[in-house]
C-alpha cells in the first residue's frame, strides 16, 4: 500500500512535468513567427553623412561612389565689398572644373582645373575606416586624401633659372569624421601643405592646419554646412586668414547645388588653406556655388 | 472509477497534446536569404531593386506566413538613386524594415510534394504604416524543398511615402512586389 502511494506520486510528478512542457510549447505556438529566426546579422554602413565629397571646399566623408562619375563646375565670384560698381563681385569669376571618379566604393580619384593661378590638380581619396553599427561596430570615418597641384603661370621672371619643380605642391590629409544622427555630421581635417617654392624666406614651405567641417540637414534635400580651416601660427605671409565658409546643400535627383559665402578664392587645398586673404569682418567674401552632377559610368550586371 | 483510471486517462489527453505540440513544431520552414524585388515602370524611368536577405517563415500547421525585410538591405543599380530611396523616401533610419504578417487560405502538406495555389491574407507594414494586403502566391515542394513566391502591387501613397511634383513621371504611382523565398525545416 504504501509502494503504491510512492507509485503515485512518481505519476503525477511525471505528469505535471509532461503539463509544463506542453504548455511551453503551447506558448511558443503563440510567439511572432519572425523572432524564431533571432535579428538580422548584419553591419549598416553610414551613408550620406555629406550630401556631397566636399563640404564646402573641404573634402567631406563621402566618397564618389564605384563607377560614378561626378562633375564638378565651381565659381567663386569676386568679393562682396566691391560694391554696386563691382555687382557685389558678380562681374568677376573664379573657376575651378573637376572630375571626381568612384574606382572602388572607398578609392575616389579626381583631377580638376582652376582659373586660379591656371592650376591644374589631381587627388586620390581612400577611406581606410567606415563608420558602421551592427556586427561590425565602427565609431568613425577615417579618409586619406593625398593632392597635388601644379600651377602653370607664365614665370614672372623669364630671365631667371626657373625649375619645374617649383610649380608644385603637395598636400596630405586626414579627415576623421562621424554622422553623429540624421542631421548631423562633424569632421576634423588634421592637414599637412608642402609647397615647393615659396616667395619669402618667413614662409614656411610645410604648412600644418586643421581642418573642421559639419552639416545639420535642415530639410530631406537641404542641408546647411559650415567649414573652418585654422593655420597653426608664423607659417604664412603676414595678411593671411584663415578660411571660413557657410553654405547650403540643395540637392535635386542627380544633382547638388552647393551656394556659400567664403573668404576663400582658391578652391583647392594648398590654395584655400594657405593663400586666403578675405576677411569676413570688411566684407571680403565671395558668394560662390559648386554644382555637381553624377553619371553612372558602368553598366548594372545581369 | 479508481485513480489510476483516471491518471490513464489525464496521461492519454497529455500524451495527444504533446504529440499535437510536437509535430506542429516540426512544421514550421524558413530562410534567412530570401527575395523581395520591387519593380516602378513610370514613362519617364523604370526603378528597380532587390534584396536577398529576406527572413521568412511558414507554419504550415496553423498556416501563417511572415516574411520581413530591411530597407536598407535594397540594392539599386544606381548608388544615388539608393542613397536616395532611403534618405529620401524610405527614412530607412527610422522605419528600417518591412514586414508581412498573414495567414494561407488552405492546409499545405510541407513534407510531401505538391504545389498548391494559395492566397494569403494580413498586413504589410511599410515605412511605419500598416495597411491589409491580401496577395495570390504558389507554394511548390518538390524533394523536401519549398519554394513560396508571390507578387503584389502596392500604391506607394497608400504608406505615407511623399512623391515630389518634379519627379512625378520618374516614378510610378504603383510598384510591383515579388517575393520568393526557398525554405527549409526549423530545428
Amino acid at each position: 500500500m504504501k509502494q503504491r502511494t510512492f507509485m503515485m506520486i512518481r505519476q503525477i510528478f511525471l505528469l505535471m512535468v509532461m503539463a509544463v512542457v506542453a504548455g511551453h510549447l503551447f506558448a511558443q505556438q503563440e510567439q511572432d513567427l519572425l523572432s524564431l529566426l533571432g535579428r538580422e546579422e548584419t553591419t549598416e554602413y553610414a551613408t550620406a553623412s555629406f550630401k556631397t565629397n566636399r563640404v564646402i571646399n573641404l573634402h567631406s566623408l563621402e566618397n564618389t561612389s564605384h563607377g560614378v562619375l561626378d562633375v564638378k563646375i565651381s565659381h567663386r565670384f569676386g568679393f562682396i565689398n566691391g560694391g554696386p560698381y563691382e555687382l557685389f563681385g558678380l562681374d568677376q569669376a573664379t573657376i575651378r572644373l573637376g572630375l571626381d571618379y568612384g574606382i572602388t566604393e572607398r578609392l575616389t580619384i579626381g583631377i580638376g582645373r582652376s582659373s586660379y593661378e591656371k592650376t591644374f590638380d589631381g587627388f586620390l581619396k581612400y577611406k581606410v575606416l567606415r563608420q558602421s553599427s551592427g556586427v561590425k561596430n565602427m565609431p568613425v570615418t577615417v579618409a586619406v586624401v593625398g593632392t597635388t597641384a601644379i600651377q602653370t603661370l607664365k614665370w614672372a621672371n623669364p630671365d631667371r633659372d626657373n625649375l619645374f619643380s617649383s610649380r608644385l605642391s603637395y598636400v596630405g590629409q586626414l579627415i576623421i569624421g562621424r554622422k553623429f544622427s540624421n542631421s548631423i555630421s562633424f569632421e576634423v581635417a588634421p592637414t599637412v601643405v608642402h609647397r615647393n617654392l615659396v616667395a619669402t624666406a618667413a614662409e614656411k614651405n610645410d604648412v600644418f592646419a586643421l581642418g573642421f567641417g559639419g552639416r545639420v540637414k535642415l530639410h530631406k534635400r537641404f542641408s546647411l554646412n559650415a567649414e573652418y580651416i585654422y593655420v597653426f601660427p608664423d607659417q604664412l605671409a603676414p595678411g593671411q586668414r584663415n578660411s571660413i565658409s557657410l553654405g547650403f546643400d540643395i540637392e535635386t535627383g542627380g544633382h547638388v547645388f552647393q551656394l556659400h559665402f567664403t573668404n576663400s578664392t582658391s578652391m583647392i587645398e594648398k590654395g584655400f588653406i594657405t593663400e586666403t586673404v578675405g576677411n569676413w569682418g570688411d566684407g571680403g567674401i565671395h558668394f560662390g556655388f559648386n554644382i555637381s552632377r553624377v553619371f553612372n559610368m558602368l553598366k548594372p550586371k545581369e | 472509477m479508481t485513480i489510476s483510471k483516471r491518471m490513464y486517462k489525464i496521461v492519454f489527453f497529455l500524451l495527444t497534446v504533446f504529440f499535437f505540440t510536437g509535430k506542429v513544431h516540426s512544421q514550421k520552414y524558413f530562410t534567412k536569404t530570401g527575395s523581395v524585388h520591387f519593380l516602378s515602370e513610370a514613362p519617364l524611368e523604370k526603378i528597380e531593386a532587390s534584396n536577398n536577405n529576406a527572413y521568412v517563415v511558414i507554419d504550415a500547421a496553423s498556416g501563417q506566413i511572415e516574411w520581413s525585410v530591411l530597407i536598407k538591405g535594397f540594392k539599386f543599380a544606381k548608388a544615388l538613386m539608393q542613397q536616395h530611396f532611403n534618405e529620401n523616401y524610405m527614412d530607412s533610419d527610422q522605419y528600417p524594415k518591412a514586414n508581412y504578417k498573414g495567414t494561407i487560405d488552405k492546409g499545405i502538406n510541407l513534407s510531401k510534394d505538391g504545389t498548391y495555389d494559395v492566397k494569403t491574407s494580413g498586413n504589410i507594414t511599410i515605412h511605419g504604416v500598416t495597411k491589409p494586403l491580401s496577395a495570390s502566391g504558389r507554394i511548390v515542394i518538390k524533394n523536401g524543398k519549398v519554394n513560396a513566391s508571390s507578387s503584389f502591387n502596392l500604391t506607394i501613397a497608400d504608406y505615407n511615402i511623399n512623391v515630389p511634383k518634379v519627379v512625378r513621371d520618374n516614378i510610378a504611382k504603383t510598384v510591383k512586389v515579388t517575393v520568393n523565398a526557398e525554405l527549409q525545416p526549423l530545428k
